[in-house]
């Protein structure tokens, strides 16, 4: 099965504090280290194990920029056959719905089994893939913890419910699924990996090579536009307890015992 | 103004929470107009949730048909795309049905789509302008959504409070009709329960609770040792059972499980709200964190802010001194 799997780079919250610029328009980008969406690691595994397990190529993609060639050679080191980058000025400031029309114009130029993303990026909106197997006419499930491959242009997935219950379900290939994390393991991608894939070319595809639908990608094309961000005011928010650690630790104590903490 | 309707979840007959949160959003929406509420399912429990719902919503929309039993938001959506007239807005609970749906529900319309709203600001001609969430809750984000083509809005459960209102006695209007022919790629063959696990967290009175903070598979033996020490039981957030360091069992949130205890010690766990979701029954909050920007301390009672794998060890020894009894065993020892 050949299984495209869409990527996103997004700042690294864990190396990063993410506050508001200035003038509250964007998030403070000055000294920002970027990496892969976590949770796109997880969907390239999974990937990378169906096309070990029934033959075939794994591709990423992503919908941005020359910098965005880093995160694609990433999950190549992991063992992603190619990686496309789709990159255009009039791509620029498309909203969910417009990155699922690139994306979707980038599918129709080629066959692809199987599309896979990361349950959700940075900003927690979980869409593009839901947008795109809408766009394509394809089904779509969200939330997925296993995939297993059955006869007749089949998979049985399980999807992730309330209560860590499980539904589980068939669905037609070609197919949308977005990947919960913790499916898999990612695999480790050490330097030395990332060394083996730095020279290898990643096509750049634009408007003019994909038949993007006008009226989608864009800014001018956005139903959802951001405006700015800010920090939300800490209404009743915790006691915080203050002094050395000893003292800290002294205060808690008092605490946990007249709450009932220490049995 | 676009009419505005409320996807309504429910289960044994009985509509979910979020019901009368939905109004609230659609009060913010146009408040000179009451939304209208959808209701799909089949047999005597969808009779039941659309009679119930007469007493809060003025119109229901009831949407009968044997495949629809169980909701399966691929089926769902191809029923609402038809039901429902073009260019309304649909407001439905941010879950794992609703993230399921509505992304492909809005291309359908050709509508606009807003995923986990936390609040709504008002409208300015065709932009409705409401606030999410991002980055996991570190920061707000004010975005505006072109409503004049109709809008599906997935709405935060919990984030906008129910009003006070006198029952209304709706009508309940049969739309079964505009289901039409349902051919599905994707068929629901069963639903499997969580497991409980080796220990039963939702019984705990205390839970020493893990976030990413703890870092590592081998420092969960440091949150284990606080947990003896305290007579209380380890349970986490999302991301260490995504690395496999503790079992699901022992997750805390809107995937894992919902617990009620009267003390819990947040360590390391930022508080996302679908980790905030599984945590109920008002407990004393304790959030141990060494981001002081961290939200968890937006919603804890006491906030500390120290390295855990310093701390715990340190308070692990302190609550011994305490608890010390000679000859006296420990509860789980």
């Amino acid at each position: 099965m050949d299984v495209l799997v869409c990527v996103k780079r997004v700042p690294d919250t864990a190396e990063n504090e993410i506050v508001s610029n200035a003038d509250g328009t964007d998030i403070e980008r000055e000294d920002l280290t970027y990496s892969i969406n976590e949770p796109d690691n997880y969907a390239v595994e999974e990937a990378l194990q169906i096309a070990s397990r029934t033959g075939g190529k794994v591709t990423v993609v992503t919908v941005g920029g020359e910098d965005d060639e880093d995160i694609l050679r990433r999950e190549m080191a992991m063992g992603a056959h190619q990686g496309v980058l789709l990159a255009d000025d009039g791509f620029q400031g498309s909203d969910g719905r417009g990155v699922a029309a690139i994306l979707k114009a980038f599918v129709e130029t080629r066959r692809f089994d199987l599309i896979l993303t990361g349950v959700q990026a940075d900003d927690g909106c979980a869409q593009v893939g839901g947008m795109l197997a809408a766009m394509l006419d394809y089904p779509f499930a969200s939330l997925v913890t296993s995939i297993e491959v059955v006869e007749g242009g089949k998979l049985k997935i399980a999807r992730e419910i309330e209560g860590g219950s499980r539904e589980i379900h068939a669905i037609d290939l070609p197919c949308v699924l977005s990947i919960q994390t913790g499916i898999n393991e990612p695999r480790y991608v050490g330097m030395r990996g990332i060394r083996q894939v730095a020279s290898l070319p990643i096509p750049r595809f634009g408007a003019p090579e994909m038949a993007v639908a006008l009226g989608y990608a864009g800014r001018q094309n956005a139903k959802v536009v951001r405006d700015g961000y800010y920090v939300p005011a800490a209404s009743g928010g915790a006691e915080m307890l203050q002094g050395s650690r000893e003292e800290v630790i002294e205060k808690l104590v008092e605490l946990l015992k007249a709450k009932g903490g220490l049995n | 103004m676009p009419r505005i309707f409320s996807y309504i979840l429910h289960k044994n007959g009985a509509a979910d929470d979020s019901a009368l949160e939905l109004i609230a959003a659609a009060g913010k929406i146009d408040p000179s107009q009451p939304p209208a509420a959808v209701v799909c399912g089949w047999g005597r429990e969808l009779d039941e949730v659309c009679q119930k719902l007469r007493a809060s919503y003025a119109e229901v929309w009831r949407i009968g048909c044997e495949p629809l039993a169980y909701p399966d938001a691929e089926l769902l959506r191809m029923v609402l795309a038809r039901a429902l007239p073009p260019g309304s807005i649909l407001l439905v609970p941010h879950g794992h049905f609703g993230v399921d749906l509505s992304p492909g529900l809005a291309i359908r319309w050709n509508a606009a789509y807003a995923p986990d709203v936390v609040d709504i600001e008002g409208v300015d001609g065709r932009w409705l302008k409401i606030v999410r969430q991002e980055y996991a809750g570190i920061i707000s984000a004010r975005y505006r959504c072109d409503i004049s083509g109709g809008a599906v809005l997935n709405l935060r459960p919990g984030a906008f409070r129910p009003v006070e209102m006198a029952p209304v006695s709706g009508q309940v209007i049969d739309h079964s009709a505009n289901a039409g022919e349902l051919t599905a790629r994707r068929t629901h063959l069963e639903t499997i329960p969580a497991e409980i696990g080796d220990v039963d967290i939702t019984r705990e009175a205390v839970l020493v609770s893990v976030g990413r903070g703890i870092e590592d598979r081998e420092n969960i033996a440091i949150a284990e040792d606080l947990a003896e020490a305290m007579g209380a039981a380890v349970s986490c957030s999302r991301p260490v059972v995504d690395a496999k360091w503790l079992d699901k069992s022992r997750q805390v949130g809107s995937s894992g499980k919902t617990v009620r205890p009267k003390v819990y010690l947040a360590c390391g766990i930022s508080g996302s709200f679908q980790h905030m979701a599984g945590l109920k029954g008002n407990p004393f909050v304790v959030a141990i964190n060494k981001n002081p920007k961290a939200p968890i301390f937006r919603v804890a009672d006491i906030g500390i802010v120290d390295d855990i794998l310093e701390f715990l060890p340190e308070l692990a020894s302190r609550v011994r001194e305490e608890t010390a009894i000679p000859g006296r065993e420990r509860r789980r020892p």
